[in-house]
C-alpha cells in the first residue's frame, strides 16, 4: 500500500527523489484531493454570502423573525413555525447518510450497493429541491416577499392598530380614498370595496389592520379578519398583507401619533432568494452529478477501474458539502 | 480504505452500518435540538415561556458548529486523512472566524451610526445639528466665501 511506501522513504528522502514525482504525502488520490479544493473554495463563496446577510442583518434595527415568516407548510398548515424546513433539514440528514452508504458500497466495490444508495439519496435531494420549490412559490405569490419587498417586519415601538375614522382625527389633512380588490371565497369571485387614507406628500397609504385571509375567505374564514384595537409591543412581528402588487400596511398610534406599518427591509427577501437560490443550485447540480455516477456505475465503468468507485467517494464529498452548507442556511436564516 | 484492517466484508458492511446508523442518529437529535430551542426559547410550546437571547444563540450556534464538525470529520473522513491535508482545509476556514467577528462587528456599528450617513431617497432629510455653542467648530456654510490669497 501508499502507506507502508511512504514512511519507509521518509528517513532518506533526497531532494532529487523529492522532485521525482509519485510520492503522494497526502495519500489521497488527485481528483479527491481536487474535490476537497474546489469545496474549500465554494466554502469561502458561501461564507461571503452568509456574512453579508449576517452585517446587513446587524446594521438594521428590525429584522423579520424567522418563526413568523417560515410557519406555513403545504396542505394548509398556517402558524406552525419551522415544521415545514425541519421536515427539509431531515430529508436532507437522510439523503446525507444514505450517500455516505453509497460511498462504502463502493469502497467494497459492490457495484448493485452503490447504485441503489445513489438512486435513494437522489429521491432525497429532489424531495428538498421540490419542498424549496413550494417554500418560495408561497413566500412569492401568498405572502408577497420578492427581492425588491418584503412585507415582513418587526415592530420598533409599542401601539395599537385603529380604525380609519380615529386615523382621520388624529391627522385630518390625510385624503379619504377607496379601491376596488379582488376577494376569492367558497361562493366564488367577487369585488369589494376597501377604504383606506392617502398622504400624496409621501405616497402613504393607510388601512385598517387585517391579516392575508382578507381576500382568500375559506370555510373557516368566511368573516375577513380584522385586527383594528389590538394591541402590540416593540418586537412584536407583523405581516403586510399583500395582493396583486399592492401593499396594505395597517394604520396604528403610538403615543397619540398616527403611524403606517413600515415594509420590512428589502434586503431580507434579496439575500433570503439569492443565497437559498445558490444553496438550491448546488443541490441541483448535486442531482445531476449523482445521476451520473449512478449510471456510470450501473454500467460497470467504475468496477472495471477496480479502485474502491473512488468517483462515488468524491461525489459523496460534493453532496456532503450540499448538507453542511444547509447546516449554516438553516442556523442563520431559520433558527437566529 | 474499506477493508484494509483484515476485516471481512460482511464485517466491515456491519462496521459500516454502524457508522451511518450513529451518524443519523446524532445529527437527527442535534438537529431536532435546534428547533427545540428556536420554539421553546421564542415561546411557541410553553405559552408566556423565553429564553434571553443570549443563551439560546451561542446554544444553537455550537449546536450547528458540531453538527459540521461531524459531518466533516466522520461523514467526509477528513479525520481519517493525513495530518497535513486535514490542515489546509481546515486552517482556512478557521482564520475565516475571524472574518465573520469583524464583519458583524462593523454592521453594528453601521446600525449605531446610520443617522450620520446622508439617505439620498427624499422625505429622508435629517436636519443638521447645530454645533455647540462653548465649541470654536463652524458649520461651512457660515464660513467667510471670499478666499485672500495675499
Amino acid at each position: 500500500m501508499a502507506t507502508d511506501t511512504v514512511h519507509e522513504i521518509e528517513d532518506e528522502i533526497t531532494t532529487a527523489e523529492l522532485w521525482d514525482g509519485g510520492d503522494s504525502p497526502f495519500q489521497s488520490e488527485y481528483g479527491k484531493l481536487m474535490m476537497w479544493y474546489f469545496l474549500l473554495s465554494d466554502a469561502f463563496t458561501f461564507a461571503g454570502f452568509l456574512i453579508a446577510y449576517g452585517s446587513l442583518r446587524f446594521s438594521m434595527d428590525a429584522w423579520p423573525l424567522p418563526d413568523f415568516v417560515f410557519s406555513t407548510a403545504p396542505f394548509g398548515i398556517e402558524g406552525a413555525p419551522l415544521i415545514f424546513v425541519t421536515f427539509m433539514t431531515f430529508v436532507l440528514i437522510v439523503s446525507s447518510v444514505t450517500v455516505l452508504r453509497a460511498v462504502q458500497e463502493g469502497k467494497l466495490e459492490n457495484q448493485g450497493g452503490v447504485v441503489k444508495w445513489l438512486l435513494y439519496t437522489i429521491v432525497g435531494g429532489s424531495i428538498f429541491l421540490g419542498s424549496q420549490a413550494w417554500e418560495w412559490t408561497n413566500l412569492i405569490s401568498v405572502e408577497g416577499v420578492t427581492i425588491y419587498n418584503n412585507p415582513f417586519s418587526t415592530s420598533l415601538d409599542n401601539g395599537t392598530y385603529i380604525t380609519l375614522e380615529e386615523a382621520a382625527a388624529l391627522n385630518p389633512r390625510l385624503e379619504k380614498k377607496t379601491m376596488m380588490i379582488d376577494i376569492h371565497s367558497d361562493a366564488g369571485h367577487s369585488t369589494e370595496e376597501l377604504k383606506y387614507l392617502y398622504n400624496p406628500m409621501n405616497d402613504q397609504k393607510y388601512f385598517e389592520k387585517f391579516d392575508h385571509h382578507y381576500f382568500h375567505r375559506t370555510g373557516d374564514h368566511s368573516q375577513p379578519h380584522t385586527h383594528v384595537g389590538k394591541e402590540f409591543k416593540k418586537g412584536d412581528s407583523y405581516l403586510i398583507a399583500y395582493q396583486n402588487g399592492n401593499y396594505f400596511p395597517g394604520a396604528y398610534k403610538t403615543g397619540g401619533v398616527l403611524v403606517a406599518e413600515p415594509m420590512g427591509p428589502t434586503a431580507f427577501g434579496a439575500l433570503f432568494f439569492f443565497i437559498t437560490g445558490f444553496h438550491g443550485f448546488h443541490v441541483f447540480s448535486g442531482l445531476i452529478i449523482l445521476l451520473v455516477i449512478a449510471l456510470n456505475t450501473w454500467s460497470g465503468f467504475y468496477r472495471s477501474r477496480n479502485n474502491g468507485h473512488i468517483m462515488v467517494e468524491k461525489v459523496g464529498l460534493y453532496w456532503h458539502f450540499v448538507d453542511l452548507v444547509w447546516v449554516f442556511v438553516f442556523l442563520v436564516f431559520y433558527l437566529i | 480504505m474499506g477493508h484494509s484492517h483484515g476485516l471481512s466484508i460482511e464485517e466491515q458492511r456491519k462496521a459500516d452500518l454502524k457508522v451511518g446508523k450513529v451518524g443519523f442518529i446524532i445529527l437527527l437529535l442535534v438537529t431536532l435540538g435546534e428547533v427545540g430551542v428556536a420554539l421553546v426559547g421564542n415561546g411557541h410550546i410553553i405559552e408566556g415561556h423565553t429564553w434571553p437571547a443570549w443563551l439560546m444563540i451561542p446554544l444553537m450556534i455550537s449546536m450547528s458548529l458540531y453538527k459540521a464538525y461531524y459531518i466533516v470529520s466522520i461523514f467526509m473522513h477528513l479525520g481519517h486523512e493525513v495530518g497535513g491535508m486535514a490542515y489546509t482545509i481546515v486552517m482556512p476556514m478557521a482564520l475565516l472566524i475571524w472574518g465573520v467577528i469583524a464583519f458583524l462587528w462593523e454592521g453594528d456599528h453601521a446600525r449605531h451610526n446610520r443617522n450620520y450617513v446622508t439617505d439620498p431617497r427624499p422625505g429622508s432629510e435629517i436636519p443638521i445639528e447645530e454645533p455647540p455653542a462653548e465649541t470654536s467648530m463652524q458649520l461651512e456654510e457660515n464660513l467667510s466665501k471670499e478666499f485672500s490669497f495675499q
